[in-house]
């Protein structure tokens, strides 16, 4: 497969980027932040994903869905990042979905048809800690008759309070630090003994803590086998972290576009600051790394589409290269559009707030390239 | 079985059957390239039968048209050929400046007289090629060229002075940019070939700091070049040169993927031992060799999708120039960490064990990369201006 999209992925990232552009632009992220919206993205935007046909595009044809692979949900996720749209696309219909592809004939009917209608959404319970450490889980899911005790805390929960369902992972056996043992749950979010403490996120998103105390769950609710949970995990974290990569790098071109641009026009010493070459050459080298990132990107997409072996070292790649490259997007963005970039006025700051959300959200560039080692032998 | 298919499982039996064992492994060091030429010697049979084997297929420029002594594979067989190769770490059959430089440019502006007689002997390693493009004076500056050609009505007479001539003491002909008209200093240049045994042709290498001598400076001392030995339009050599220029830092660029070198952490693991974790036993070391794995990793994705777009005719003309601003900055700081890792033993120059102090002197080496075909400064100038459109001063 060549490494660019194929003329039906052109009209997708053309279809895409129009609404995206048109119906949520950074003006919309504002607005959701200005007037202190408890969920963090707009219900009715996200019906409006489900009419564009963007929320069922993992979920197969069987049950309803576009039978899309990662390559096309990064398309969309690329024009989200560009343009700062927030929603519930990344969680719910790529990491959510894929999930669920993976669980029961009941469970799919039970929650991918309001997915895909845009009316429901999902979060995905995992972190414990301030760093992602998916298999240093130690929330406890105990036997407890037919079904489950859940008891525990998440952490940095994208969209938790208001989500419907939560994915959690916790363990079944083992200890912290074992991926054997790790069991996956569909939790609704108004079981009894579930409590969600929501706040703000830097980039205007709501991430909650989220608090289990004795949660009932029945075994109908576990998703994949107990104790074998990290398989479909690792599955999930794969198109989160491959998805993450992707909006990052529209993030990131969001961000150059917006500098470049800013060089072209604005005026020092008489000159346009774009002729200087200590600028030029820093947004040449900006140019030649965000281009690299993209490419990881696409290839780690298309891998997974490929179910190849290479998968998830091109994942572990795209994450790291694109969190470095596309801070160095915010950084240079923020510096070159000097003190007008430290307003709060001017758009540039808040692709860096995205950016630094993006860049912890499963797995930072540290965490990636540590893998990374780890894949090759040392 | 799909075409691609077939060609795939036929591409491996021939390699099975013509490529020896002894070319199934990484090149090392210059006695394992061939660069053909009059003087050209193998360093062994097996690499003779490698080369004759390629020669006869057209494998040693495959794309190239069958009349002028390629193999005539479309882009998508190209490609698989280059992964069949690959996966048995096949060598190179030839290495050559006809091939990754002159070749495309007479694909591309050279008369068919002139593809039938040079191409083929490009393809057949007959003779070996340097490029006389830079001189004291003008290195990324080629528009103050200097070197000048007088017309004498059947042929030229060349007066001047080359430098970093690459090989030029070891090349059977020279590709060339001779000044032919002064008053124009833009366009007043023409893309000549002529014999390096040519009376009044000499050369002197030049010491490096790799102490090696792979550059040469070139004289002309009243050299007859006849008149039909050029390229392209009298006058409009550039057009030759910069579409050269673009294949040479594909060319450079490409080094910077490691090619078949894989993962550096993992080569000096065994040397550099393992913690209790199983990890290299040098926390700081291991991390910049992880970040060196992503971004040669990242860097090989890149140089895949460049090549499938340029197939495809998909790219900004000036992406070449960005492959190679990227892919030598890459290099150096590969190499950087080669010297890192192989602490004291790595600074061996001379001793046996160390095959002449090959990591030092190939660190010293990749110095140049990011000066040799258009520096990274100019690269990053070719890139703001062409690409992002910034302004002139």
């Amino acid at each position: 497969m060549p490494l660019y999209h194929t003329d039906d992925q052109a009209m997708l990232k053309d279809s895409a980027g129009d609404f995206m552009k048109n119906e949520a632009p950074v003006s919309h992220l504002r607005e959701f932040r200005d007037k202190d919206c408890k969920d963090g993205f707009s219900h009715a935007l996200w019906k409006q994903f489900a009419e564009m046909g963007f929320t069922g595009m993992l979920a197969t044809e069987e049950d309803g869905g576009l039978g899309m692979g990662n390559t096309e949900a990064g398309i969309v996720l690329e024009e989200i990042g560009r343009n700062l749209t927030p929603s519930p696309f990344l969680t719910t219909s790529v990491v959510g979905v894929t999930g669920l592809n993976h669980a029961s004939k009941d469970m799919r009917d039970q929650w991918l048809p309001g997915i895909i209608a845009g009316e429901t959404v999902l979060g995905v319970a995992i972190d414990e800690g301030p760093k992602f450490r998916p298999t240093n889980i130690a929330m406890k899911a105990e036997r407890s008759g037919n079904g489950f005790n859940l008891n525990g805390r998440k952490n940095f929960v994208v969209q938790g309070a208001s989500a419907d369902m939560l994915i959690v992972a916790a363990r079944t056996a083992g200890s912290a630090g074992e991926a054997d043992g790790i069991t996956l749950f569909a939790v609704e979010r108004d079981a009894a003994g579930l409590s969600a403490e929501a706040a703000r996120l830097v980039d205007s998103a709501m991430g909650a803590q989220i608090e289990f105390d004795n949660v009932e769950v029945t075994a109908d609710a576990v998703i994949g086998e107990v104790d074998q949970g990290a398989d479909v995990m690792t599955r999930m974290l794969h198109a989160g972290q491959a998805g993450a990569s992707a909006e990052l790098v529209g993030v990131g071109a969001g961000a150059m576009d917006m500098t470049v641009d800013y060089l072209r026009e604005r005026k020092q010493f008489g000159r346009t600051i774009g002729s200087f070459q200590a600028l030029q050459h820093r947004a040449a080298h900006l140019y030649s790394e965000m281009e690299i990132a993209r490419s990881t990107v696409l290839k780690a997409q298309q891998l997974l589409d490929e179910d190849d072996a290479g998968a998830p070292l091109m994942v572990s790649v795209a994450k790291a290269k694109t969190a470095r490259a596309v801070n160095l997007a915010v950084r240079e963005g923020v510096q070159m559009h000097g003190g007008i970039g430290m307003t709060d006025e001017y758009d540039i700051g808040l692709y860096m707030k995205r950016d630094r959300a993006l860049a912890e959200f499963m797995g930072d560039a540290n965490y990636h390239a540590n893998l990374v080692a780890e894949m090759n032998g040392y | 079985m799909s075409d691609l298919e077939t060609f795939r499982s036929e591409t491996r039996a021939w390699l099975e059957e013509n490529c020896p064992e002894e070319m199934r492994a990484p090149v090392r060091d210059e006695d394992d390239v061939f660069w053909g030429g009059r003087n050209a010697t193998f360093k062994n049979d097996a690499q003779k039968a490698w080369f004759d084997a390629c020669v006869e297929k057209g494998y040693t420029v495959p794309e190239w048209p069958t009349d002028y002594g390629g193999a005539g594979l479309a882009p998508a067989e190209s490609k698989i050929l280059k992964q069949e190769m690959a996966r048995i770490k096949a060598r190179p059959p030839l290495s050559s400046f006809g091939i990754w430089m002159l070749g495309p440019a007479l694909l591309q502006f050279g008369t068919e007289e002139q593809k039938l007689h040079y191409l083929n002997q490009i393809a057949r390693g007959e003779i070996r090629w340097c490029q006389g493009y830079s001189e004291p004076g003008s290195g990324s500056d080629l528009v103050s060229l200097q070197t000048f050609g007088e017309d004498k009505g059947d042929h030229w007479v060349v007066n001047g002075q080359k430098i970093w001539t690459s090989y030029a003491d070891k090349a059977d002909w020279i590709f060339c940019l001779v000044r032919t008209d002064k008053e124009d200093k833009y366009r007043g240049i023409t893309f000549m070939l002529f014999d390096m045994t040519s009376k009044g042709v000499s050369t002197k290498p030049i010491l490096l700091i790799s102490g090696s001598s792979p550059f040469c400076e070139t004289f002309f001392d009243d050299v007859e070049v006849p008149n039909d030995q050029f390229v392209g339009e009298i006058n409009r050599g550039w057009d030759v040169a910069k579409y050269l220029l673009g294949h040479e830092r594909e060319m450079i660029s490409g080094m910077g993927g490691g090619g078949g070198i894989g993962s550096l952490g993992k080569a000096v693991m065994p040397s550099l031992g393992e913690d209790a974790m199983g990890r290299l036993d040098d926390p700081l070391l291991r991390a910049q060799l992880a970040e060196l794995d992503v971004e040669a990793l990242a860097f090989k994705a890149m140089a895949e999708r460049f090549m499938d777009e340029l197939k495809a005719k998909k790219n900004h003309p000036a992406t070449p120039n960005m492959m190679k601003y990227v892919g030598t900055e890459l290099n150096k700081r590969r190499h950087e960490l080669v010297m890192a890792s192989g602490g004291s033993e790595a600074l061996e120059w001379e001793s046996e064990e160390s095959r002449g102090g090959a990591k030092a002197r190939d660190w010293l080496r990749t110095k140049a990369n990011s000066i040799e075909g258009g520096t990274s400064e100019v690269m990053l100038n070719v890139i703001s201006k062409r690409i992002l459109e910034l302004p002139d001063a």
